[in-house]
């Protein structure tokens, strides 16, 4: 296992190479699969790998089929909007737990730590149950119909203001995560204090260090943090699945499912939507490689 | 330094709101909850106390015979853990494509990033792929397609080769094999080689030295230098996948076989999916989360034991 390839393992660099070429051939064989098998038309898509006729129709008929481009849209805003709240708030409470001082600090750093080992199939009963009756509770407290009375508007063009089959429901429990304070937390503590006691000293209030020392020297785990965010929400499944019952508020990856069942044997059509699913995330992963491989060392150092 | 509670407040307050709400308040209504017969749909709360916990554990003795009250969490539990057999396999294919990558090789980054790509995609897009891939007939399965093939150069033709294909996803048993292959494909290049290959970078250079002096050769320093020096590594990959496997399946099994054929695909998570949101069964999905959530807990307690310190390493 030499660490470098000197000359005179020229032959074996072969070998690696050979054997590298071999699992590459294995690992992107589905892949390759389902990107030729999209451009197919149904009738020949047992004809072999390459298509024998080229066809771009079984992209229109995805977006066609469905209100693919709603939940596409409804995917992207999602992720974007979860992403941009989760490393805010994260970050927020990162920095007072790693820097200030404050009673019952410790106990509840404790707590989040605590909790980070519990199943999410622990959470999503009780949260599933709130977004059930959050439409009710709300129109018993306010002893009216709440929602059709006071947000007519929003419902109108929007959907539901909360409960199931609405953004809220779709958007506010990931916005707040025990693992992103935990990880940017470590972060921060393994940065040096001095740059920031020289800040102070300057007069700068703790809102000023914060956002004008500590978060540009935290942009690695906080770019980390973004990615992962935004590609776990891209890619979540259950609680859309469960959350939504209406095609307006469906997401990407619950629409594909339903798009599956209902075309099972279309295998272009289903290639093509596994394809618009996947490519953001790769040109996501490719473009941002360098912090989402910092980022999966750094939470399994301090994980 | 000064206590700065008021500053801290202020930077707490958003997240810790939403961590009362969304993660402390529900997992003690979730404890709460499994004490309760509860159906979402038609019934209120109803205080069972921990008659939910001996539904789903307990035996009953009937004439002399022992059976499980719920009969169908031993086996979705068994299931559970057959399919984390898919955890060595792709561990050995993560060190080994660390391995390969772990040298000045030009093009390394190119390999490392085709490698993940498979874990990246990982999700029901990747399961209605692989659904399709592991179709029984030949003309369409690529699996299949391939071991027809083969079954064709050692002269195994016609109905008898049919008889040797797999059934894969239709066939009781070869199901879960099934998922343990798509599992391996998913992960082996994923985040555990990238663990590995941080870890390689973290070996002396002068163990494999010494090695090659005394004309050790690559097998010996493997099993010898790159594998012991890894145990920590190997350790923490270990453990996360086992805590990430007991909650694991429910979306490959969702997609690829609906939990069958005959429930031998359907995992704990999958188990609560149907209790809590096809039944609407709250409370006793609350307890089966309850007891998986033990589960998890004997294993964190288990890393906590013996990862402890060596986790530095990683």
């Amino acid at each position: 296992m030499a660490m470098s390839a000197t000359p005179r393992w020229n032959w074996s660099t072969c070998g690696i190479y050979v054997l590298l070429l071999a699992l590459l051939a294995l690992m992107t064989t589905p892949l390759v699969w389902t990107l030729l098998t999209s451009f197919k038309y149904n009738v020949d898509v047992t004809l072999g790998w390459i298509p024998p006729r080229w066809t771009l129709g079984n992209y229109t008929g995805v977006v066609e089929a469905f209100s693919f481009v709603r939940y596409y849209i409804n995917s992207l805003l999602i992720a974007s909007v979860v992403t941009m709240v989760q490393v805010s708030t994260s970050a927020l409470a990162a920095y007072a737990f790693a820097r200030l001082r404050f009673k019952g600090r410790d106990l509840i750093f404790l707590c989040y730590l605590a909790t980070m080992m519990i199943p999410h199939d622990v959470l999503m009963i009780p949260q599933f149950v709130l977004m059930k009756k959050i439409p009710d509770w709300l129109n018993l407290v306010f002893a009216t119909n709440f929602f059709s009375g006071y947000l007519y508007l929003y419902e109108q063009y929007i959907g539901q203001p909360a409960g199931l089959d609405s953004y809220f429901a779709l958007i506010v429990p990931g916005c707040f995560s025990a693992y992103g304070t935990f990880m940017l937390r470590q972060f921060l503590l393994g940065i040096s204090r001095e740059i920031e006691e020289a800040a102070y000293i300057d007069g700068c209030s703790s809102w000023g260090v914060f956002w004008q020392v500590v978060l540009p020297l935290a942009k690695p785990a906080l770019a980390a943090l973004a990615i992962f965010t935004f590609l776990g929400n891209w890619r979540s499944f259950l609680w859309p699945l469960i959350m939504t019952e209406s095609d307006s508020m469906m997401v990407l990856s619950v629409g594909l499912a339903k798009l599956s069942d209902l075309y099972n044997n279309d295998y272009g059509l289903i290639c093509a939507g596994s394809v618009l699913m996947l490519i953001p995330m790769i040109v996501i992963f490719v473009f941002c490689q360098r912090w989402f491989i910092s980022g999966i060392q750094l939470g399994a150092v301090k994980g | 330094m000064r206590n700065q509670g008021r500053v801290a407040l202020f930077f707490l307050l958003p997240n810790l709101v939403g961590f009362l709400v969304f993660t402390l308040g529900p997992v003690l209504v979730a404890a709460g909850m499994s004490l309760y017969r509860y159906q979402l749909a038609t019934g209120t709360p109803e205080f069972v106390g921990i008659a939910n916990f001996s539904d789903l554990l307990g035996f009953t003795e009937n004439d002399g015979q022992w059976s499980a009250n719920d009969p169908y969490f031993w086996q979705y539990l068994a299931n559970t853990l057959f399919l984390m057999l898919n955890i060595p396999l792709a561990m050995i294919g993560s060190l080994l494509l660390a391995v390969l990558l772990n040298r000045e090789l030009p093009g390394r980054i190119f390999f490392r990033t085709f490698f993940f790509i498979p874990h990246l995609c990982s999700g029901i897009a990747i399961y209605m792929v692989w659904k399709m891939l592991l179709t029984f007939e030949p003309n369409v399965g690529i699996i299949n397609a391939f071991l027809w093939e083969v079954y064709h150069l050692f002269g195994i033709e016609g109905a008898e080769a049919v008889a040797l294909l797999p059934g894969w996803l239709i066939d009781a048993n070869w199901a879960k094999p099934a998922l343990i292959i798509v599992f391996v494909w998913a992960s082996a290049g994923g985040f555990s080689m990238v663990l590995y290959l941080a870890g390689l970078q973290n070996i002396p250079t002068e163990l494999y030295e010494a090695a090659e002096i005394d004309g050790a050769n690559w097998w010996i320093q493997l099993r010898y230098i790159t594998i012991p020096q890894l145990a920590p590594t190997s350790f923490f990959i270990f453990v996360t996948s086992i805590i990430g496997g007991l909650q694991g399946g429910f979306e490959a099994a969702y997609i690829m076989t609906g939990g069958g054929p005959g429930g031998s695909t359907t995992t704990i998570s999958y188990y609560i999916y149907t209790q809590a949101y096809e039944q609407l069964e709250v409370g006793y999905a609350a307890t089966i989360s309850m007891v998986l959530f033990v589960l998890i807990f004997i294993a964190t307690l288990f890393n906590w034991r013996y990862g402890g310190k060596k986790l530095e390493a990683v």
